[in-house]
């Protein structure tokens, strides 16, 4: 089965994967990122075989780019992007739709800053909830100044990655954060898009501090119900080799999740080796979304809080922590 | 007096007997039915308030724990239940009249067209055939920022502009969900306001109006008066139907911006959150709400089911 990363703990915690072979689970570690085999771990046992592994870099048109003077060869913040495209008339596309990409793109400004949304997280319910530290608030900032600007797009409330990409395709297109596949989104449909699109790193949180992108992908884990679970995972060795990652990504879009799948020689007819490069060192800074059993109640209070973003304000970081901590003990409906 | 008191006595033994007769072996037919019934819901129904006092997460299986009603008690203290009430009431009672004022007049273009009757009959009645998740995307994309042609259209009224997000504020979103709930459900509502119509004596709309009456006064003296029946077995099935709301919200907003209800909130606890207890608590509470719910238009349109079905 695959398993969305925030989603690895609840299932393993719950006892429903099958256990990995333990010489198994050294080569699937020693393959993959750093980042991939963090997000498939659960209580130190690697309870599925990372397969692909996303990441998000700011894709831009290099026309808007160039009439802001912005220096894209350099790292750039949030503040820098917003300002640019403000005063180009044109819009800054992220995914803010109360959603879980919502929780994706709060949890990588919060980490762009030195922070996290929760710590001591293998106290399940009793996680410490530190979504109000300096991070936070400085999260918080950039989301209530993209909200407020004219850089905001008229559907930032309700945006996915979707719309995302077609506001970034629009007349009003000029900087967006989103996934790999982007790349080849506008290939047959818009190839003037294609032709103006620049990629760099995601942007800093914090002037003078690396980014933090944020960190997506697929694990594959096997049922501790099954009936035939040594064939399978057999059948998941094969399917998350390094060559079948390959091929995934060619066919996808969804990059592999070890280095070694990188080599596989079809993406480099589809992709420049910068792009290739710019996602490997994304994928080692990436910041996975906190491991917890719990995740899906820390996101959906999070997002609860946080959304829409017009409504984001200095206050929402100690809120949220209120809210979050109350639904994990069950004081309050989410 | 006495000589006729005697025999009327006697004829109502005798009915009784037969009614009793017939009483028993109505129970022995339906007997039966029953029973699957009981198998079916009410199994369920007595499972979801075992497990309704009950802290039990799938995620956290081995911490089952007996609690009592203080599920109960966090659902009935929470500020969003009653906001998800509120709105699930706001949707049932907007979207109820409005369908009730359109349904009757297309029930009497139904009733009255004399050319193309099928053709009209069939127009009005397509929204109903088709799936609720597929008009709430149809409604969806009609209202949508970047493809939708509401923005375009409507302009010109105050409020509007091509940039205006439905979908980003709290009344906004109501009015798109309640939008797309009306154009779905006014043609059952008015396929049931029109059989009661059928039901209307021509003969009295006829003496009505050798009386002198008004179209206006045939029509609240004499029309629906005699609709009453129909008009409640109509508005029911609507409020009843219109208070489990669930497949346009989670299609058209996944109940962001305040627009969730309590089907909604509900589902969000069982199958996202996998809170069995206090899910199958709020499920108990949605179920007791929609009996009171019931008892209610019952009780407020003073009709007699057994009456509405044609067997005073």
């Amino acid at each position: 089965m695959s398993i969305d990363p925030p989603y690895t703990a609840e299932f393993a915690n719950a006892g429903y994967l099958a256990e990995l072979p333990e010489d198994m689970q050294q080569r699937l570690r020693d393959q993959a990122f750093e980042g991939a085999a963090a997000a498939a771990t659960w209580e130190d046992q690697l309870v599925v075989a990372p397969f692909w592994s996303n990441t998000q870099v700011l894709w831009y048109r290099k026309s808007v780019a160039q009439e802001a003077g912005l220096d894209m060869t350099q790292p750039v913040t949030w503040d820098q992007i917003i300002e640019a495209a403000s005063t180009t008339g044109k819009k800054v596309a992220v995914q803010s739709n109360k959603y879980e990409g919502y929780a994706v793109w709060i949890n990588a400004l919060v980490a762009g800053a030195g922070g996290e949304i929760a710590e001591n997280t293998e106290k399940g319910a009793d996680a410490t909830i530190t979504v109000d530290s300096e991070a936070g608030h400085e999260a918080a900032r950039v989301i209530e100044e993209l909200a407020h600007s004219e850089a905001a797009p008229a559907d930032l409330s309700v945006a996915q990655e979707g719309q995302a990409g077609a506001t970034f395709g629009s007349d009003v297109g000029g900087f967006m954060v989103n996934w790999t596949y982007i790349w080849t989104n506008y290939d047959d449909s818009q190839p003037e898009v294609k032709d103006d699109l620049g990629f760099a790193r995601y942007p800093r949180t914090v002037d003078g501090e690396d980014s933090r992108p944020p960190y997506g992908g697929i694990g594959i884990g096997v049922s501790a119900f099954s009936d035939h679970k040594e064939q399978a995972i057999e059948a998941l060795e094969c399917l998350t080799s390094p060559e079948s990652q390959g091929v995934n990504a060619d066919l996808t879009g969804n990059m592999p999740s070890s280095p070694a799948g990188y080599d596989y020689p079809a993406l480099k007819e589809t992709y420049p080796q910068e792009l290739l490069d710019l996602f490997q060192e994304s994928l080692e800074a990436a910041a996975p979304r906190t491991v917890s059993p719990y995740w899906s109640d820390i996101s959906g209070a999070l997002q609860s809080r946080f959304h829409p973003p017009s409504s984001v304000d200095d206050d929402t970081p100690d809120k949220a922590k209120k809210f979050i901590t109350d639904v994990l003990h069950q004081k309050d409906l989410l | 007096m006495s000589a006729t008191a005697v025999p009327t006595g006697k004829t109502t033994a005798r009915t009784s007997d037969r009614a009793a007769g017939e009483n028993r072996l109505g129970l022995k037919l339906v007997a039966p039915a029953v029973v699957v019934m009981l198998i079916v819901t009410a199994w369920p129904m007595i499972q979801a308030l075992y497990l309704s006092l009950f802290q039990y997460r799938l995620t956290a299986p081995d911490e089952k724990e007996f609690v009592g009603l203080a599920n109960y008690a966090s659902v009935l203290g929470d500020s969003l239940f009653w906001q998800d009430t509120f709105n699930t009431l706001l949707i049932m009672v907007v979207t109820v009249a409005v369908e009730l004022v359109i349904g009757f007049v297309f029930a009497m273009v139904m009733h009255r067209v004399i050319f193309a009757r099928g053709v009209i009959r069939t127009a009005i009645l397509i929204p109903y055939g088709i799936i609720t998740v597929v008009s709430a995307f149809a409604w969806q994309f009609t209202f949508s920022l970047s493809n939708g042609w509401v923005n375009s259209w409507f302009a010109w009224l105050p409020g509007i502009s091509s940039d205006t997000n439905w979908f980003g504020d709290h009344w906004p979103a109501m009015f798109a969900i309640m939008v797309s709930e009306i154009w779905k459900t006014t043609p059952f509502m008015s396929l049931l306001l029109l059989a009661g119509l059928s039901q209307v004596s021509e003969d009295m709309i006829e003496a009505a109006k050798v009386d002198g009456a008004t179209w206006w006064q045939r029509l609240w003296k004499v029309i629906l008066p005699n609709m009453r029946a129909a008009i409640m077995v109509a508005v029911l099935f609507r409020a009843l139907d219109a208070f489990r709301i669930f497949d346009n919200i989670f299609v058209m907003t996944r109940g962001a911006q305040d627009t969730e209800s309590s089907s909604f909130l509900t589902y969000r606890q069982v199958i996202e959150q996998f809170q069995l207890g206090l899910g199958s608590a709020l499920s108990v509470l949605l179920f007791l709400s929609v009996l009171l719910l019931a008892f209610s238009i019952v009780k407020l349109f003073r009709v007699d089911l057994a009456q509405a079905r044609g067997e005073g």
